[in-house]
């Protein structure tokens, strides 16, 4: 059953979201300097965090795709980087929000982390437009997993190749929180961390239920003989389920 | 002294691509063109006449990447509509033979295209004799024309049987290019400075060595799986 575990997935996922939102909104401190302004900090970074995990996840799917030649391993690495493309639309906007109110400017060019997930993005907005230039499917799949493999590898080289311009004016998050960040913001930044991780994986997982369970009701339509559903062949970017076993 | 098998396909590979070339003429004349239109295009649309430093590498760089974009494009379009790959793939050469070929062809297009590019930039635009400037160029243009052939060969191969491979050529390429454009043109930046500075730093080729060395073999990991069919 793909479902499975789902709704205890989602329930625990709004709880620890709820839980987050009190903690940021009632319980961390305000920063000194940019006050309230501050708060977007917990949304920005464990979404740009979750982002480029996903990113390299789907490509480690993608080589087990390569390998095995199950196209489930195809579906998985596709939803990956599709629920990261929507959490990378997001650390772009809280991104330009957040250098607005710290450095008067929507877009910093002298800050390497906001440049270099511009141009992840960019990659990986050619994605979908590989997938749907490629008529077929088992095709389609393969040359989707040498993408997702490449653009994977790209992403932590980029930052790397990025920070070494000469400028730059970002926080290092990861490297300086345990002496920059007070008790009260660290707890609560590693909740929002967590909070975006199992919402990341929550919605994963509903998006691979969900196409599954298209894939299913195709399947049926075609055995009841629905003639509509048998000549709808049109072209997707989205993978082929045709192959793909029942577990998730 | 006898080449190993693998050597005398992946030149014979990169042999044919070449007089192919010669023959019809497709890539080398209109990315030498195209290169110097974007050279004119930079002078009206930066209002200058003259560049240096890092304004000038910039410029540079740009263009050769640009340029390079249309030999991408074009790099496997002869093995993919007139059955190339399907006679490769039946012949017993290794698979990776033909992306070394292509890795190959695309360096030479690179350096044929720098013969005519370089001096035009030099006439045209750079403020700094380009005496000065040239034996420290051959470094980012070598290892620039490096990292341009192994990307160009990994993501011409991924987007020449698509639907719509113009498009998605350069579209994949520019964002993988992006890191080999920063590290070539900080490279060549302090060359061009006008009066002469000196110093390179040193990390800018280390950094480009290692991204080329890193595409490379992931080119060689997976070309394999775009030749299955």
């Amino acid at each position: 059953m793909y479902s499975k575990g789902l709704r205890a997935l989602s329930l625990l996922t709004a709880g620890v979201v709820g839980l987050t939102l009190a903690a940021v909104f009632y319980w961390a401190p305000n920063d000194a300097y940019l006050g309230f302004l501050q708060k977007i900090f917990y949304l920005h970074v464990p979404l740009a965090i979750m982002s480029l995990a996903g990113f390299v996840v789907a490509g480690v799917m993608a080589a087990a795709h390569l390998r095995t030649r199950d196209p489930r391993w195809d579906v998985r690495s596709y939803v990956a980087i599709h629920i990261s493309l929507i959490f990378g639309v997001g650390v772009l906007i809280s991104g330009s929000i957040w250098a607005k109110g710290a450095w008067g400017h929507w877009w910093v060019w002298q800050e390497p982390t906001l440049v270099s997930f511009l141009l992840v993005m960019l990659l990986y907005a050619t994605y979908q437009p590989l997938r749907f230039a490629i008529d077929d499917p088992e095709r389609q799949a393969r040359y989707a997993s040498v993408f997702a493999i490449t653009a994977g590898v790209f992403v932590p080289m980029c930052f790397a190749i990025v920070r070494l311009s000469p400028a730059y004016v970002h926080p290092r998050t990861l490297s300086n929180i345990s002496g920059n960040l007070p008790g009260r913001m660290q707890v609560v930044f590693y909740l929002a961390l967590v909070a975006m991780a199992l919402l990341w994986v929550t919605l994963w997982r509903f998006e691979i239920t969900a196409k599954h369970v298209a894939a299913e009701m195709r399947r049926v339509r075609r055995m009841l003989g629905d003639q509509a559903e048998e000549s709808a062949s049109r072209r997707s970017a989205a993978p082929s389920l045709t192959h793909a076993g029942s577990a998730s | 002294m006898s080449r190993p098998p693998g050597v005398r396909v992946v030149l014979a590979l990169a042999r044919a691509q070449l007089r192919l070339e010669l023959r019809s003429f497709e890539s080398l004349p209109a990315m030498c063109l195209f290169a110097v239109s974007a050279l004119v295009l930079f002078h009206f649309g930066l209002n200058r006449d003259q560049l240096s430093g890092d304004l000038a590498s910039g410029v540079l760089w740009v263009t050769l990447l640009l340029a390079a974009l249309l030999a991408i494009n074009r790099i496997y379009v002869a093995d993919a509509e007139q059955g190339g790959f399907d006679a490769f793939v039946m012949s017993r050469a290794p698979r990776e033979a033909l992306l070394y070929a292509k890795l190959l062809v695309l360096v030479a297009y690179m350096a044929l295209v720098e013969l005519v590019v370089v001096p035009a930039f030099a006439l045209l635009l750079l403020e700094p004799s380009v005496w000065q400037a040239f034996p420290g160029l051959l470094g980012p243009l070598a290892l620039g024309d490096l990292g341009v052939a192994v990307i160009g060969a990994l993501v011409g191969a991924l987007a020449v049987r698509t639907t719509v491979r113009d498009l998605l050529g350069p579209l994949m390429s520019l964002p993988l290019l992006v890191p080999v454009l920063l590290c070539v043109a900080r490279w060549s930046a302090p060359l061009f400075d006008y009066p002469h500075a000196g110093g390179v730093a040193l990390r800018w080729p280390l950094v480009l060595g290692l991204y080329d060395a890193l595409f490379g073999l992931i080119a060689f990991a997976l070309f394999e799986f775009l030749l299955e069919d």
